[in-house]
C-alpha cells in the first residue's frame, strides 16, 4: 500500500479516548512573553536531544560568543549545543536533568555585552520572515537546521534534522504543525502562536519544502480561539490550512494528533514518516525559520512558568541552560503551599528535586504545583472498573500491564502490548483506585528483558 | 500562614536551589488526578441507583422488604469487619462495597425468608465469596450471588417455589405464585403491566422492572455500570425467548415474562455488572452478556428452576479470567513488535 497514492486530507477531529482534565491555562495564557534578564551563569548540558552524545569543543577558560558552537558529535542522530549568551566557559560539570540522567554540562559565566529585552525578542522572533528568501535546495534547509541545532521543542527533544532527512522509499505527503499544547497549565505555545505567527509560519514553508510535503496544516485546540484566529491570518497568501482539534488530552501526541486529524495509524513501534507525515511544534517551526532564514543557531525557547504554586505565573525567553531557580526568582518565588515543581506539564512532566538544574531545549515550562491540585487518596485494589481501558489513547488494557509488571510477570506484560504504552498518565488520571498505573508501567518498560 | 513566599537567590554556585530541595517532592507523572472517581463513589452510585428498586419493594412488600434488606446488610457490613479484622487489614467498611452486597443480597431474597437465612447468606457472602479471595477485587464470583446461591442449596424450603406463597399474611401478592412459576408449571400467564409495575410476587427487588430500568440506565449513565453488559444480556434473552414464542405461540412464558418477570433486568443491571467480576474490554463484556442472556433462557426453558440470573452470573463469573486473557483490544497501530 503506498501513501503516495492516496493523500487523505488533513481535517479538524476529536479524540474518542483519553482524559479531559481542567486546563489551568488563565493562569498564564494573558502573560505576554517577556525576556529574562541575561543570568550571571548559564549551564549548558551537552546532551539535549535523543541520540548520539556530543563532545565538549571549547576548553575551560574559553570566551565564546552568543551562538557559538560548544559541543557537537558526527553522529547523524545528534544536535550540536550553542553558547546562549557571551561570557567565558569553565570546566565542565554534572547535572542531573529533570528526567534522571546524569551529564556532563558547560558553565559559561556572562561576560562582555548581552543582546536584552526587546532587541533579544526581535532578533529571536521579531522583524521579517521573507518566504521567497527560503532555499529552493532541500540539502540546505536540513544542512541549516542541524547546524543550529535544533530539536523538537515539544518535549520529545527528538533531532529535527533526522525528521526533515526524507528517505526515498518513504515519501512524506503532509505535514503537520502541532499548536495543540494539550498539557494543563501550560501556555508557551499559544503565546508564540499569539505574538510570532509569522516565524511559525515561515518555518512550516521551510520545513515543508524540505520534505516534500504536499499539504501543511496548523493543528490548534478549540480552547484557544484567538491563536487559532492569529495564526489564520497569518497563513493567508500560503498554503498552509489552520485545523481546529477538539480539547482532549493527550490531543497533542503525534500518534492522537495525526490519528484524530487524518485517521492514519502510526505502526505501533514505528515513527510518523512510517505514514507520510512529519509533525513538529510550532515553537520548533519557529526555530527552523530562524535557522533557515537567519542562520542563527536553537539557543532561547518560550517557557511557561506557571502552576498555583508560583507567585506570579509568566512565560518567559529564557536561554538555553539558566537555571530553573532563576525563573521562579523572576517569577515572584514559591508560595508557601508549593510543593512540587514540574519540569513540563502536569501530565507527563517530572518533578525537580532541586531547582538548581538546567532548562533545556525540551522545556516547555515549569509547573509548580500545590498540595490542593495532588492525588492524596491512598492507594486500594483494583476493582476492575475498567475507566483504565476506556481512556486509553492505544487501547491497552492498563491495569492488566501495570499488575503485570509490579509482579514481574514479563511474559503477560509483553503479551498485552506493555511497549506500545505512550505514557500519557490518562489511565493513572483516571483509576478509581489510586493505583499508579503510568508509573508501574513505566517501570516495566524499562525493566522489560530483552528477549 | 504569615510566612513571605521563599525566593530563591540566583547564584552561580549549587547553594542557589539548595533551600528549595527539601520542600519540594519527587514523585511520577502524572501530578493530577481526577477526584471524583473513587471506588467508594462507586459504590454510593450503586446506592444511589437502588433506590428505585428497594422503594418498589418496600412498597409491594411492606415491612418484609425492610426487614429483609436491613438483616443482609447488617450481616454483610458485620461480616466484612470480623473478617477484615482477622486479616489484620485496615478497615473497609467505608468503601460501601460490603453495604452493596448486602443491599443486593436483601433484594434477592424471598419476602417470606425467615431472619438467620438473610444472616447466613450475609455471612457466606462476605466469607466465602469475598475475603477468602483476598478482599475486594480479588473476588472470582459476586458475593452477593454466591451467598445467595448457599442459601438457597442448603434451605431449598425456605427459598424454593413454595416459599414465596403464604395466604396466611396480610400480602395480596402473597396469594399468588411467581410469574414465571405460574408459567412454568401452571401454563397461566401474568399481563404485561403488573409485571412493568411490580405488583407481583417475587424475590424483594426483581418484581418491578420499571424500578430496575430506571435506576439502570442512571448507572450505566454515570458510567460506574457498563452499558455493554445489561445491553447484550437482554438482547440475548429477547432473541432466543422472541424465537421461542414465534416457534411455540401458545407458551406462556412470552417474550415479557422473559424480559419483565423473574429477575432478568434486576441481574442485568445491578449483579451481571459488578466490575469485580465482570471482564475489562468491550469485546469481552458483549461475550459475558451474550453467556449469561444465553444461560438464563437455557437454564428458564429447560431445568427444574423457574429463573436462572443467579447461576447464569456465576457461570459467567467463573469465564471472565479467560475473557480478560481472551478478549484483548489490539493497540492503535497494532501489535507491538517482537522485541529486537
Amino acid at each position: 500500500m503506498s501513501a503516495q497514492a492516496t493523500v487523505p486530507s488533513v481535517h479538524s477531529g476529536a479524540l474518542s479516548y483519553g482524559v479531559h482534565p481542567h486546563d489551568h491555562k488563565e493562569l498564564s495564557a494573558d502573560a505576554p512573553i517577556e525576556v529574562l534578564p541575561t543570568p550571571a551563569e548559564v549551564l549548558v548540558p551537552l546532551v539535549q536531544h535523543i541520540g548520539a552524545p556530543n563532545d565538549a569543543i571549547v576548553k575551560p577558560r574559553t570566551a565564546v560568543a552568543w551562538g557559538d558552537v560548544i559541543g557537537r558529535s558526527e553522529a547523524f542522530v545528534s544536535a550540536p549545543v550553542h553558547a546562549p549568551i557571551a561570557g567565558k566557559t569553565a570546566r565542565l560539570k554534572a547535572t542531573t536533568l529533570p528526567n534522571g540522567r546524569h551529564m556532563q554540562a558547560v558553565p559559561i559565566k556572562a561576560e562582555g555585552e548581552q543582546v536584552e529585552g526587546r532587541a533579544l525578542f526581535d532578533d529571536v522572533y521579531g522583524g521579517d520572515w521573507p518566504l521567497d528568501e527560503i532555499p529552493e535546495d532541500r540539502g540546505a534547509i536540513v544542512a541549516a537546521v542541524r547546524e543550529a541545532g535544533i530539536v523538537g521543542l515539544g518535549g520529545a527533544a527528538f533531532p529535527t534534522h533526522v525528521k526533515l532527512s526524507v528517505r526515498e522509499d518513504r515519501p512524506i505527503h503532509t505535514l503537520i504543525l502541532n499548536g495543540v499544547e494539550c498539557e494543563p497549565y501550560l501556555t508557551a505555545d499559544y503565546r508564540l502562536m499569539l505574538e510570532a505567527p509569522q516565524p511559525i509560519v515561515a518555518g512550516a514553508m521551510a520545513a515543508a519544502r524540505a520534505v516534500g510535503a504536499r499539504q501543511i496544516a496548523i493543528a490548534i485546540e478549540d480552547n484557544k480561539p484567538q491563536a487559532i484566529a492569529e495564526m489564520k491570518r497569518a497563513v493567508a497568501g500560503t498554503p498552509i490550512q489552520v485545523v481546529v482539534m477538539k480539547t482532549h488530552y493527550p490531543m497533542g501526541g503525534e500518534r492522537q494528533l495525526i490519528y484524530a486529524a487524518t485517521g492514519l495509524t502510526v505502526p505501533t513501534g514505528g515513527l510518523p514518516l512510517d505514514v507520510g507525515i512529519v509533525v513538529m511544534n510550532v515553537g520548533t517551526a519557529a526555530a527552523v525559520a530562524r535557522a533557515v532564514l537567519r542562520g542563527k543557531p536553537l539557543t532561547h525557547r518560550v517557557v511557561s512558568v506557571t502552576g498555583e504554586g508560583i507567585a506570579t505565573p509568566k512565560n518567559l525567553l529564557v536561554p538555553i541552560g539558566v537555571r530553573y531557580s532563576e525563573l521562579v526568582a523572576y517569577c515572584g518565588g514559591l508560595k508557601p503551599d508549593a510543593v512540587r515543581a514540574v519540569a513540563g506539564g502536569p501530565m507527563m512532566g517530572f518533578t525537580l528535586g532541586s531547582l538548581d538544574v538546567p532548562v533545556t531545549k525540551g522545556t516547555s515550562g515549569l509547573t509548580v504545583l500545590t498540595d490542593a491540585a495532588l492525588k492524596k487518596a491512598p492507594e486500594t485494589n483494583c476493582v476492575r472498573c475498567g475507566r483504565c481501558v476506556d481512556v486509553c489513547p492505544i487501547r491497552l488494557v492498563p491495569t492488566r500491564i501495570a499488575l503485570a509488571a509490579r509482579h514481574k510477570a514479563w511474559d503477560i506484560a509483553r503479551a498485552y502490548h506493555i511497549t506500545a504504552c505512550i505514557e500519557c498518565g490518562c489511565c493513572a488520571y483516571t483509576c478509581t483506585a489510586n493505583i499508579p498505573l503510568t508509573q508501574l508501567i513505566r517501570m516495566g518498560k524499562a525493566e522489560l528483558p530483552r528477549s | 500562614m504569615h510566612r513571605k513566599p521563599r525566593v530563591f537567590e540566583a547564584t552561580a554556585d549549587t547553594g542557589g536551589g539548595g533551600a528549595a530541595a527539601p520542600s519540594l517532592h519527587v514523585a511520577p507523572s502524572p501530578h493530577l488526578a481526577d477526584p471524583s472517581l473513587t471506588t467508594r463513589r462507586m459504590m454510593v452510585d450503586v446506592l444511589v441507583a437502588l433506590v428505585p428498586v428497594v422503594g418498589m419493594a418496600v412498597w409491594v412488600f411492606r415491612w418484609y422488604a425492610v426487614l429483609q434488606i436491613v438483616i443482609a446488610t447488617l450481616a454483610c457490613l458485620a461480616a466484612e469487619a470480623v473478617f477484615t479484622s482477622m486479616r489484620r487489614r485496615t478497615l473497609t467498611l467505608g468503601d460501601f462495597s460490603a453495604a452493596v452486597t448486602g443491599v443486593i443480597l436483601g433484594l434477592s431474597l424471598p419476602w417470606s425468608a425467615p431472619w438467620y437465612i438473610g444472616v447466613i447468606a450475609g455471612v457466606i457472602a462476605i466469607g466465602l465469596g469475598k475475603a477468602v479471595f483476598g478482599g475486594l477485587g480479588y473476588n472470582v464470583f459476586n458475593p452477593a450471588m454466591v451467598g445467595r446461591a448457599f442459601v438457597m442449596i442448603a434451605f431449598p424450603a425456605a427459598l424454593g417455589a413454595a416459599a414465596f406463597m403464604d395466604p396466611g399474611v396480610a400480602l395480596r401478592v402473597a396469594t399468588e405464585a411467581t410469574p414465571l412459576t405460574l408459567a412454568k408449571q401452571a401454563s397461566q400467564g401474568t399481563p404485561w403491566w403488573p409485571l412493568l409495575l411490580g405488583t407481583v410476587n417475587g424475590s424483594l427487588g426483581e418484581t418491578s422492572a420499571l424500578a430496575c430500568l430506571v435506576g439502570g440506565l442512571w448507572l450505566c449513565l454515570r458510567r460506574t455500570a457498563a452499558w455493554e453488559i445489561p445491553a447484550s444480556i437482554i438482547a440475548t434473552v429477547a432473541l432466543f425467548a422472541g424465537i421461542g414464542q414465534f416457534v411455540n405461540p401458545g407458551s406462556p412464558m412470552t417474550l415479557a415474562h422473559h424480559l419483565l418477570g423473574g429477575a432478568l433486568l434486576f441481574g442485568a443491571f445491578y449483579i451481571a455488572t459488578d466490575p469485580v467480576t465482570s471482564p475489562l474490554t468491550f469485546r469481552g463484556k458483549v461475550v459475558f452478556g451474550v453467556g449469561i442472556g444465553a444461560l438464563v433462557w437455557v437454564i428458564r426453558t429447560f431445568s427444574g428452576y423457574p429463573e436462572g440470573v443467579m447461576f447464569a452470573v456465576l457461570l459467567m463469573n467463573a469465564v471472565t479470567p479467560l475473557l480478560n486473557r481472551w478478549a484483548y483490544p489490539t493497540p492503535l497501530g497494532g501489535p507491538a513488535p517482537a522485541a529486537k
